[in-house]
């Protein structure tokens, strides 16, 4: 049975994988031959089909190598192929999770391409659903995050609150997940009647909901020690690698696109950009939980200050920039997601290339885990919050 | 009738002593049953209910009234489902494995003391044999993953072994003592026995988990920790840890195979539980025996199974009545107000039964009642602690696997070394 053993070992290591040809530490963890294991792609824990190729001494991991593409459909292909119009759905399905953050962010890229820009209402608009749709992504990956590290309740928990932002998203659009709920140049839909109440209510309905959270988790002894000092990584680090969201505030860099490079209003609302001191998985569920609080209260302003006015800025029925190349980023719930856009005049990009914030924050994995054990490498793929849609595209 | 089967009726020591492999037998089989269907269907429904409600969710609500039959469908469709033994597998050892943990979770059953009469023996040994055997389990699962020959279940298996075999020493010394404790008595002699245990606890007046405070509390809070890790429950659920390992050590099992393990996890619940109420919790004593035992207390104790069933009888009730009047539910209605008339006959029987045995201690009557009684108390006892274990499962994370050893070693080992120590001389200090 040994001998079968040692095969199945060896097929998967004639894979040449370049993180994982690391000496043997000097001190082995236990004294045994190193272990090549597969997680995922069809594992629960790797949040869709991620798959990661962990070299094991024991449980401690020696190197790890992410192999991605289960999920690719040529997004940007697609993009090159389809009018400025059409592709604007297609974004919503990279990040499913935030799909509100994706219009946004495509359809400022366009506008800024063609240098228009919505109208004062349509900015309102845009930034109530994406900072409801933050709270709703932060939710996702609260109860996946805690789900990873073996607490169930939180995730139904989560989800019931979550519920709450898609019924707005699905009475303002029609759509729950895949909202595509902004166009170049503004927005399709009025807001319907009572949206102002519906947000407003469930600010008040959520605000103690954040507390029920962190009185499940924030103290709890396990929590923190399933947490703390996991997954650590350096702000120069974070920056070295282009990570960026939470998990680089977290790090203690204060870096926020919306603070750093205004967007859609953003500069006029009052918020604060929390930040982090350790870098571990910890600090950033503290950097994320104070994320939604944080959004709370640029939701709360956005609605209050609604303006009236047009919904829609004048952007021509087809659309057509012109010729030039445009790099536009926002602050998607996970980070920096960036759109670069190169216009040759006609209906179509002549190129369309998309930073997704997972797939650039993905990197840091090896970096992370590498040394810990096999349960950290769970903890830390929940901290990153990452979505399969967006690092495969 | 013969003589083998009557001889025992009047006799108020448990088969095993009496010599009566009949009736031991009898026990055994009445016992397995119980315990096998409490798991498969109570235990299983109820935690699935517990934990839906924990989570704000309804759990099985569609098969039998209030998803009473489900149980009974998962378990008729895991009986069903194809048996596939992996071709990398070790075939025999494979196969095995299950039937390991089944049998050492269920041999423990053998010395539960249900009460003073209630057991299939009085082993002079009973504690002994009891976390022998019960530890004998890991090895179902050690194997498990061994044969299974993949990757997960290998790291779930030894994962596993590590943490049973830590946390073993832990749970031992706790339970010596509690054993300590049982020779706080005139002759100084203690005991090993599970029923001399709980008689000590009579003798000296006291639940062991009170004795010599805060140190009986102190063994006993070790213990409760102890077995949750012992039987691989949240928050030490690392063998089978879902999110780390898909499903730990038994990956690769499906089917009637899985629900074996299944059923020995469950069973080996309800096994430590009661350890852990025979040696602290009085076993099968109601609260303050010696303060409450005029004729009036124990009538009005004797009564408690039977208001017991009145209550579970009026839950059902008001279920029934509450259910939606759509057409549909015309039958889960009926089912439930059936179930509901069982009980409450279960409740009628039971008080008749108090009342009736109340005057007398020689009549068949009050023979019946004091059995009811002890059996009740006794279960009442450990479903407090199997109400503690799916609250946990409900409530915390799961700890990491050099975590799980430090707190095994670094923390519950000195303690319960101190502990043992500590009762050691108070008790002579005492006597």
């Amino acid at each position: 049975m040994s001998d079968r053993k040692n095969d199945s070992t060896n097929d998967l290591s004639t894979h040449s994988l370049s993180n994982l040809d690391l000496e043997t530490p000097e001190k082995p963890y236990l004294d045994s031959n190193e272990l090549i294991i597969n997680m995922g792609p069809q594992h629960p824990a790797t949040h869709g089909v991620l798959r990661v190729i962990l070299k094991l001494d024991g449980e401690k991991v020696l190197g790890t190598e992410c192999v991605i593409g289960y999920l690719h459909r040529g997004v940007e292909k697609i993009g090159e192929n389809r009018t400025y119009a059409m592709f604007n759905p297609y974004v919503d399905r990279m990040d499913y999770c935030a799909a509100v953050s994706n219009g946004l962010g495509y359809c400022e890229a366009v506008e800024k391409l063609m240098n228009v820009e919505a109208p004062p209402r349509a900015q309102y608009i845009r930034v109530i659903l994406t900072e409801l749709n933050r709270i709703a992504s932060h939710q996702l990956w609260l109860g996946t995050h805690a789900l990873d590290i073996g607490a169930m309740t939180p995730l139904f928990y989560t989800f019931r609150d979550r519920e709450e932002i898609l019924k707005i998203f699905e009475r303002y659009c029609g759509a729950r997940l895949t909202t595509h709920a902004f166009r170049i140049g503004g927005c399709q839909y009025e807001t319907y009647a009572g949206f102002e109440k519906d947000v407003k209510n469930f600010l008040t309905f959520f605000a103690p909901k954040i507390d029920e959270y962190e009185a499940l988790l924030t103290t709890n002894r396990i929590w923190l020690e399933r947490t703390k000092n996991v997954g650590v990584i350096s702000g120069p680090d974070c920056i070295a690698l282009g990570v960026t969201g939470p998990v680089l505030r977290a790090s203690g860099v204060k870096w926020d696109v919306r603070k750093a490079q205004p967007y859609a209003n953003y500069s006029k609302f009052d918020f604060e950009i929390p930040v982090g001191t350790n870098g571990d998985t910890y600090d950033r569920y503290l950097v994320r939980m104070q994320e939604m609080r944080q959004s709370m209260r640029i939701v709360e302003q956005a609605v209050n200050g609604i303006p009236e006015g047009p919904i829609m800025g004048k952007v021509p029925k087809v659309i057509k920039p012109p010729v030039g190349e445009i790099y536009h980023s926002i602050e998607a719930p996970k980070g920096e997601l960036g759109y670069f856009i190169v216009s040759d005049g006609s209906t179509q990009p002549y190129r369309l290339r998309v930073r997704p914030p997972s797939f650039v924050n993905l990197q840091a994995l090896d970096l992370m885990v590498r040394g810990a054990l096999v349960a950290d490498v769970v903890a830390v793929i929940g901290t990153f919050d990452i979505v399969l849609g967006e690092v495969d595209r | 009738m013969p003589n083998f089967i009557t001889s025992y009726l009047g006799s108020k020591v448990t088969p095993g002593e009496a010599g009566n492999q009949f009736w031991a037998l009898i026990y055994v089989f009445i016992i397995f049953a119980g315990v096998a269907l409490t798991v498969m269907w109570l235990l299983n429904w109820v935690e699935r209910k517990a934990l839906a409600h924990f989570q704000i969710r309804l759990g099985p609500m569609r098969t039998g009234p209030h998803g009473l039959l489900q149980p009974f469908a998962d378990a008729l469709k895991l009986i069903l489902k194809e048996d596939i033994i992996p071709a990398q597998a070790d075939q025999f050892v494979f196969w095995v494995a299950p039937m390991i943990g089944l049998l050492a979770s269920f041999t423990v059953y053998t010395v539960i003391p249900f009460g003073p009469s209630q057991a299939v023996s009085d082993m002079n040994i009973g504690i002994l044999f009891m976390l022998g055997v019960s530890s004998l389990g890991v090895l179902g699962i050690v194997v498990a993953g061994w044969a299974s020959n993949s990757h997960y279940p290998l790291i779930g298996a030894l994962r596993s072994s590590a943490q049973m075999v830590s946390y073993e020493v832990a749970m031992g010394l706790a339970v010596v003592s509690a054993i300590l404790m049982t020779s706080m008595n005139a002759s100084g002699t203690g005991t090993l026995s599970m029923l001399g245990i709980v008689r000590a606890q009579q003798q000296q007046g006291i639940w062991f988990i009170f004795k010599f405070f805060p140190l009986g509390f102190i063994a006993f809070a070790i213990f409760a920790i102890a077995m949750v890790a012992e039987t691989n429950r949240t928050p030490f659920d690392l063998a089978e840890a879902e999110s780390e390992l898909t499903a730990g050590y038994h990956t690769e099992y499906s089917g009637l195979r899985w629900s074996l393990f299944m059923l020995a996890e469950y069973a080996a619940m309800i096994a430590v539980s009661s350890i852990a109420v025979a040696l602290w919790l009085g076993g099968w004593m109601h609260p303050f025996p010696n303060l409450l035992s005029s004729p009036a207390w124990e009538f009005i104790f004797s009564l408690c199974p039977g208001l017991t069933f009145v209550g579970l009888a009026a839950i059902a009730f008001i279920g029934a009545a509450r259910m939606p009047s759509y057409s549909f539910f015309r039958i889960q209605r009926l089912g439930l107000a059936v179930f509901a008339a069982v009980l409450g006959f279960v409740a009628l029987l039971l008080l008749v039964i108090a009342v009736a045995g109340r005057s007398g201690d020689t009549s068949l009557a009050a023979r019946f009642r004091e059995g009811i009684d002890y059996v009740y108390w006794f279960l009442l006892k450990v479903a407090v602690f199997i109400y503690l274990f799916i609250w946990y499962r409900a409530t915390w994370p799961r700890y990491r696997f050099d975590q799980l050893m430090r707190i095994g070693w670094k923390v519950m080992l000195p303690i319960s070394l101190g502990v043992l120590m500590l009762t050691a001389i108070v008790g002579v200090i005492v006597s």
